[in-house]
Formats: C-alpha cells, sequence, structure tokens
C-alpha cells in the first residue's frame, strides 16, 4: 500500500490525481465490474448520482438492477439489502447522511450483525454501509453527526473509517470483498481533498492502523475527518520542534491497536482525537486499552480531543464543537506538562 | 364516494376498494393506477380551474368572500416572495441551504388557513406556507438555514411543531399528540381540537409513516395527514415510492383518503376544513393527499437537471396557484390592478425586512452548546462548559498580551 498521498512525491503512470468522492466512485466501479454480485443501492444512487455524486454514472453504466434507487426507507434499505445478501448477492448501501442511519438502526443491529452468528455460520450477510458522516460542512441538523461509537459496541458488525483518497478507493473494494457486514464511514468534508492514487499498487490490509506521520514526542491517534486535522496539527507542532507521531485507526471495530500500543510505549504519551461526544466511544475504549497495555509506558494520562456530550449544534457553532487545530496542540502541551 | 361515507367505514360496510388497489387488480388496472399517480386523475378535488375558472364540487362546498379570496391572494405572494428571497439569500451565500416552496403555495396556504388556533401542526421542512398561516414571522424561519439555531419559534406556543428533518418522524409525533388530544376529551364538537401534518410523498415510503397510519386509525387519532405529492423526493419520481395513487392508501388502513388539487387554494381550503371538521368531531383521522408539483430544485444543493424534464415543469408552470386565483379576482370579483400592486409592494417590504434580519442575525454564544441539554444539568456537562469556555477565554488573554499561538 502506498504512503498516504501527501507523502507521495511524484505521479507515474498509471496513476491519477483524485478526490475522495473520485476515488469512492471509482472503487464501487470496480467492483461493479469485478463482480455481477454486487449492488448498489440507496436513495438518489441512480440518475443523480447521490447527493454527494458518489455514484455518479453508475446507473447509466451497469443499469437499474444493479444500481438502485430505492424507496425513501433506511429500515427498507438496510432490510432489503440482508435479504438479497441471503440470497447471494452484495449490496452496498448508501445511507444520504449520518443522521439518517437511525430508521435503519434496527435491522442492522437486529439482523444485519446476528444473522451469521444465528445461523451458526450458515448464512453470510456481505452488506456494505456507506455512510457520509461528520461535521464541518455547515450543514443544518442531522447530516453532521458521528455515530459510529453506536455501531463499534455491536457485536457482528465490523466498522471502518477512511481518511484520504487513496484509502478510500482501497478500503471501499475490501469492505465490499468481505464476508462479513461493514459500516464504512466516509469523511464527507474531506470528500474534495486530492490524492494521487495508483490502482495497480497493492493495498494495505482492510482491518489495520497505520501510522501516517512518525515522531518521538507525543503520538495523536485518530480516524477519518480528524486524521487530516491531526497531521495539520503535527505539521505546527513541527515548527515548534514537537514532533507528533500520528496514527490513522482507519478500523474501529476491530479496533488495530498494536501500532498505538507500539508507539506509546516510545512516546509515553497519547492524544485521541475524534469529533463525536467524548462518553462511551471509540476514544473510551482506545484509552482504557491503553491504560491496560501501557501502563508503566506512559508519561502522562490519555487525553481526549472530541465533541462535546451534547446534540450536534446549529452550525455556526460547530467551529467550537468540532476538535480543531488549536484544541489539538492545546492537548499536546498539556500531555508535555505532566 | 361522499365525504360522509368515508367517514364512516365501520359501520356503511365498504362500497369497494378502488380499481388499482382491488385484491387482484387487472393490468389495465394497475396501469391506470401507475398513471393516477403522476396525474391528478378523475378523483382530484378541484374548485378552481388553471384556468382560473370558479367549479362546483358535489361534496366539498365553500363560501368565500371577495375579501377572502383577496387575503389567500396575499397570502401566496408574500410566501412566495419570502420563499424567493431565501433562495436568493443562499445563493449568495448568507444561508447555508434554502428548501423552496415554489408552486405549493395553495396546498399549503390552502391547508394553513383551515387550521384554528386550537388545533397542532407538525411540519417537515417545507412549509414556510404553513408557518405563515401560524402567525410565525418568517424571519424566524432564518436561524435554521442560517445555522445560527435549529428553530427560533415557541413550538407550543405557537402550535406550530419545529421543522422536522429527518423524513416521516413528524407523522409518530402528530399522531401521539392527536392522541393526546383525544384521552385529553378535546374532541367531540365543531370546538374540539385536531393536529394536522405534513409530509412529502417520498416520506410515505418510510416505516414511521404506515405506523403513524396503524395508530392513528386503531386510537382513532383527531390528526390529519397532509401529503403534499410535489411528484419529486429529490431525484427520485413517485414512481419510485408507490404503485396506487397515495390517497388510496388510507383504506387500507380504514380511514378516508381523498385528493385534492394542491394548485388550487380553493380546493385545498375546503378538503382541509372538512377533513379537520371531521377530527375535531371524533371521526378521524383523515389521510389528504395534495396533488402538486415542485418548480425548484428540492433545495438549493439539488441539481434537478439530472433528472427532470424541462416539459414537465412547463406544463405545471400553467397550473400556477396564484396566477389562477388572480384571473379568477379580476374576472369574476372585479378586483382592480391597485390591489395586486398594492400586494406586490407588501411582498418587496417584507423581503427586504426578512434580508435585513438574516444579515443582523447575531452569531450564537459559545455556550449555546451547553444550554438546554438536559432540564436538569449533569456534572459532566457542565464540567465540560465550565472547560470549554476556559479554554476559549485562554485566547482572549493571549490576544490581549499580544500573544500568538
Ligand atoms: C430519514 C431520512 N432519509 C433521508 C433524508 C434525505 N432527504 C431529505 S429530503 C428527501 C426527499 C424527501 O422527499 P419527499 O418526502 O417527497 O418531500 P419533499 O422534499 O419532496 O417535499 C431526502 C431523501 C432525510 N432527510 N431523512
Amino acid at each position: 500500500m502506498a504512503a498516504p498521498a501527501l507523502e507521495r512525491p511524484t505521479a507515474t503512470a498509471g496513476t491519477q490525481t483524485v478526490t475522495m468522492a473520485k476515488a469512492l466512485n471509482l472503487g464501487l466501479r470496480a467492483a461493479l465490474e469485478r463482480d455481477p454480485k454486487v449492488l448498489v443501492m440507496g436513495e438518489d444512487v441512480g440518475k443523480l448520482g447521490g447527493v454527494f455524486r458518489i455514484t455518479d454514472g453508475l446507473q447509466k453504466d451497469f443499469g437499474e438492477h444493479r444500481v438502485l434507487d430505492t424507496p425513501l426507507a433506511e429500515s427498507g434499505i438496510i432490510g432489503t439489502a440482508v435479504g438479497l445478501a441471503i440470497r447471494g448477492f452484495r449490496p452496498v448501501c448508501e445511507i444520504q447522511f449520518d443522521g439518517f442511519i437511525f430508521p435503519g438502526f434496527d435491522q442492522i443491529v437486529s439482523q444485519l450483525a446476528k444473522l451469521r452468528f444465528r445461523s451458526q455460520g450458515t448464512v453470510k450477510v456481505p452488506v456494505v454501509v456507506r455512510v457520509p458522516f461528520g461535521g464541518g460542512i455547515g450543514a443544518v441538523e442531522h447530516h453532521s453527526e458521528s455515530p459510529e461509537s453506536l455501531f463499534a459496541h455491536v457485536g457482528g458488525l465490523k466498522v471502518v473509517s477512511c481518511s484520504n483518497p487513496v484509502d478510500a478507493y482501497w478500503m471501499l473494494q475490501q469492505a465490499i470483498e468481505c464476508d462479513d457486514p461493514v459500516l464504512f464511514f466516509e469523511p464527507k468534508r474531506r470528500y474534495y481533498e486530492k490524492a494521487e492514487l495508483d490502482p495497480t499498487t497493492t493495498p494495505a490490509p482492510l482491518f489495520r492502523s497505520r501510522v501516517v506521520r512518525p515522531g518521538s514526542a507525543v503520538t495523536v491517534a485518530a480516524y477519518g475527518p480528524m486524521v487530516r486535522t491531526c497531521l495539520d496539527a503535527a505539521t505546527a507542532a513541527a515548527e515548534d520542534g514537537t514532533e507528533l507521531e500520528v496514527v490513522d485507526l482507519r478500523t474501529l471495530s476491530p479496533l488495530d491497536l498494536g501500532p498505538v500500543f507500539e508507539s506509546v510505549r516510545r512516546t509515553g504519551r497519547l492524544v485521541l482525537v475524534s469529533e463525536a461526544p467524548a462518553e462511551s466511544s471509540i476514544t473510551s475504549e482506545i484509552a482504557t486499552r491503553v491504560q491496560q497495555e501501557c501502563f508503566y509506558s506512559l508519561e502522562a494520562p490519555v487525553l481526549r480531543v472530541t465533541g462535546f456530550d451534547t446534540p450536534y449544534p446549529p452550525s455556526k457553532l460547530e467551529e467550537g464543537y468540532l476538535p480543531d487545530l488549536d484544541r489539538v496542540l492545546d492537548a499536546v502541551d498539556r500531555s508535555l506538562e505532566y | 364516494m361522499s365525504p360522509e361515507q368515508w367517514t364512516r367505514p365501520k359501520t356503511e360496510g365498504t362500497a369497494g376498494p378502488p380499481a388499482a388497489t382491488a385484491a387482484k387488480p387487472t393490468r389495465e388496472q394497475v396501469i391506470a393506477g401507475l398513471r393516477a399517480t403522476s396525474e391528478g386523475g378523475a378523483d382530484l378535488v378541484q374548485l378552481l380551474t388553471p384556468e382560473g375558472q370558479r367549479v362546483e364540487h358535489p361534496d366539498f362546498e365553500l363560501d368565500v368572500s371577495t375579501a377572502q379570496l383577496r387575503d389567500l391572494y396575499r397570502d401566496m405572494v408574500l410566501v412566495r416572495r419570502v420563499d424567493r428571497e431565501g433562495n436568493a439569500l443562499q445563493r449568495q451565500g448568507q444561508l447555508g441551504i434554502w428548501v423552496p416552496l415554489l408552486g405549493q403555495e395553495a396546498a399549503q396556504i390552502g391547508a394553513g388557513r383551515a387550521l384554528k388556533p386550537q388545533d397542532m401542526a407538525f411540519p417537515s421542512y417545507r412549509e414556510h406556507g404553513i408557518a405563515w398561516c401560524r402567525g410565525i414571522d418568517p424571519t424566524e424561519l432564518l436561524g435554521i438555514f442560517r445555522g445560527t439555531d435549529h428553530g427560533s419559534w415557541d413550538p407550543i406556543k405557537k402550535r406550530f411543531h419545529l421543522y422536522t428533518i429527518v423524513i416521516g418522524n413528524q407523522c409518530l409525533n402528530a399522531t401521539g399528540y392527536a392522541m393526546g388530544q383525544r384521552f385529553e376529551g378535546k374532541v367531540g364538537d365543531q370546538d374540539g381540537e385536531a393536529t394536522m401534518v405534513f409530509f412529502g410523498d417520498g416520506a410515505t415510503s418510510q416505516g414511521d409513516v404506515h405506523e403513524a397510519m396503524v395508530w392513528s386509525a386503531v386510537y382513532d387519532a383527531p390528526v390529519v395527514f397532509f401529503c403534499q405529492n410535489n411528484q419529486w423526493a429529490i431525484s427520485e419520481p413517485l414512481e419510485r415510492q408507490t404503485r396506487v395513487p397515495l390517497y388510496q392508501r388510507a383504506s387500507g388502513y380504514g380511514f378516508p383518503g381523498i385528493r385534492v388539487d394542491g394548485n388550487d387554494v380553493l380546493a385545498s381550503l375546503a378538503v382541509s376544513r372538512w377533513a379537520l371538521d371531521e377530527c375535531r368531531h371524533g371521526n378521524g383521522p383523515v389521510l389528504v393527499e395534495a396533488f402538486t408539483y415542485r418548480m425548484d430544485a428540492h433545495t438549493t444543493s439539488d441539481d434537478p437537471t439530472r433528472y427532470r424534464l424541462a416539459d414537465e415543469q412547463e406544463a405545471w408552470k400553467l397550473k400556477d396557484p396564484i396566477e389562477r386565483l388572480r384571473v379568477h379576482l379580476v374576472r369574476d370579483h372585479g378586483v382592480e390592478q391597485d390591489f395586486f400592486d398594492g400586494v406586490q409592494a407588501e411582498a418587496d417590504e417584507l423581503a427586504a425586512r426578512f434580508r435585513d434580519f438574516c444579515f443582523a442575525i447575531p452569531e450564537p454564544p459559545p455556550e449555546r452548546i451547553f444550554s438546554e441539554v438536559y432540564a436538569e444539568e449533569t456534572p459532566q456537562l457542565a464540567a465540560q462548559r465550565e472547560e470549554y469556555l476556559q479554554y476559549l477565554a485562554g485566547f482572549a488573554d493571549d490576544a490581549m498580551a499580544g500573544g500568538v499561538r
């Protein structure tokens, strides 16, 4: 797998500069081409190409029975995807916005997550649920939420989040190939950030986290939209002579904490960054595990920079709600003060 | 069937379901039903033709004075003007998004003016015309779209619930509210209370809407389901949500369903009044399908050129709700140009006030993030707020000391 785009020096033959939105589109296209059982389904995914145009042009090329404009009902989308999967298809469902996954929550938790277990492995449900998530785009209510921890809490589901176009391209295809149900969280505020994509390279494994910037002073771990924020914070900190090591978690269930433990053993400090509210979240889980595994290496308590434990505020307040570079650096400073 | 028959489906037996919902429809019936999903069909209640001709309907009488007609006209022109201004403000970067109402003025003003003060209304997110009728100043809508609040009116006092963005949710909430009206004995005569809930054609696919219809039926809740069938759910045409005309679904739940010309403010008013009256007398629920068309994009983030046909839009232009009432006022009521000029001037003034207000909306203070999350604040949240405000104060200190981060 190539290093993140930022660190890739020059474009070579076969590579192209793509946005994350385009990378996801290309990933879906590749999956649809590779396997006739792959379906794309959701509201407005056909002619419109989805509200974010991630499915742009797919219905035109693969037809209405591979790329389905579904009725407007999330429970329906997930529930029928479960049925289609039982029948041997590999549906990729699009949920229009994070806040609209809840009408489909019941089907995800009650059926999608549990069928394999209930059937002792005889029934597999290889469904991918794509969810554009997180804030920072100035949207109205229900369009900026970070519900990923709710799904990571459910046994039987896998939960991943990409942070850059290259990962987006590969991780989506890997999720579709995976025989387990995967909740695929896409950082919508990063949809239009670009990187070089070389579809001929070998991708990194799906359920693995990765160090995306080495450093020695403090470990900063994040996923999805906050990886970019942490990389920017690391650049700013470096100007002051503080080297941050940034870990992109990539997979939230199962968590892959090996690289985090290893990093914390070297730096002695950990700052976790997530847009989601702090209480009972993925960051709570990581903090617990790190203090169990790295207790003797820690020079400071594990610190968190997160959204607040409130409903998502009106967009004029999201700048304060969402972790930004300053809040990350503030936590880094506090960690270093111990 | 007359409205009277619809209201007593249990005692009168069934008059036979409409063709397309019969147990085994013929191929032709299915096709006819499908066509009726996207064309008005014979069951459309109309009191004013697209040419502005007043017509009678055997079941729906409406006695309106010239003064009342003028008021309805004024309502429609004013909300359209506000709507266009909202659209323009979004284009100018002043609003994050705007949800256009263009083309749906008659459906909303008809329904909105049928509501009585004691009634409750549950909107979706496009109900600027209903808001207007409930006495919400249009400026009170702006915060939602500018991102300063989630709705600034008092939903209890105005009897107009907050806008609901999650499709279909409000139908169950409205049903529960209406159940409460019944439990409290507030139905039974013409002074009774009723609830009206607004949603789109797309919403009818949601489980919540189905559940709301089941619940309202089994509890005889005084709720009018007012579906504005504007033909599109973002890019998805009506055919993607249903195989039968939506109003016909009501019979499956055991209450009356009726389709009204949503571009005819008089029909919308008459049918809504009837439906609300049924509810206040304890004969609800009722489903009203207002057959209309979304003349603009779904929202300012949408691109209808990707999916909509231009000639479809042209055809609907000819059914413009405001224009047909104007013609009727001029031709049959001798209303002079002065009146129309006056309304236009008033609309422009309102739009200017709306615009000025938009620019003047203050930014919400940062502590708003933490306010009113719970009735009884938790110590954790209080601590989060303290920590956050201290963090912000640190910046102020830095700035005063000339420091930079
Ligand atoms: C549960 C849910 N899913 C998806 C959306 C995104 N969305 C917003 S409006 C809309 C279409 C609604 O169409 P319709 O119900 O016909 O109402 P209209 O906007 O046409 O008035 C969609 C899919 C949403 N708001 N809520």
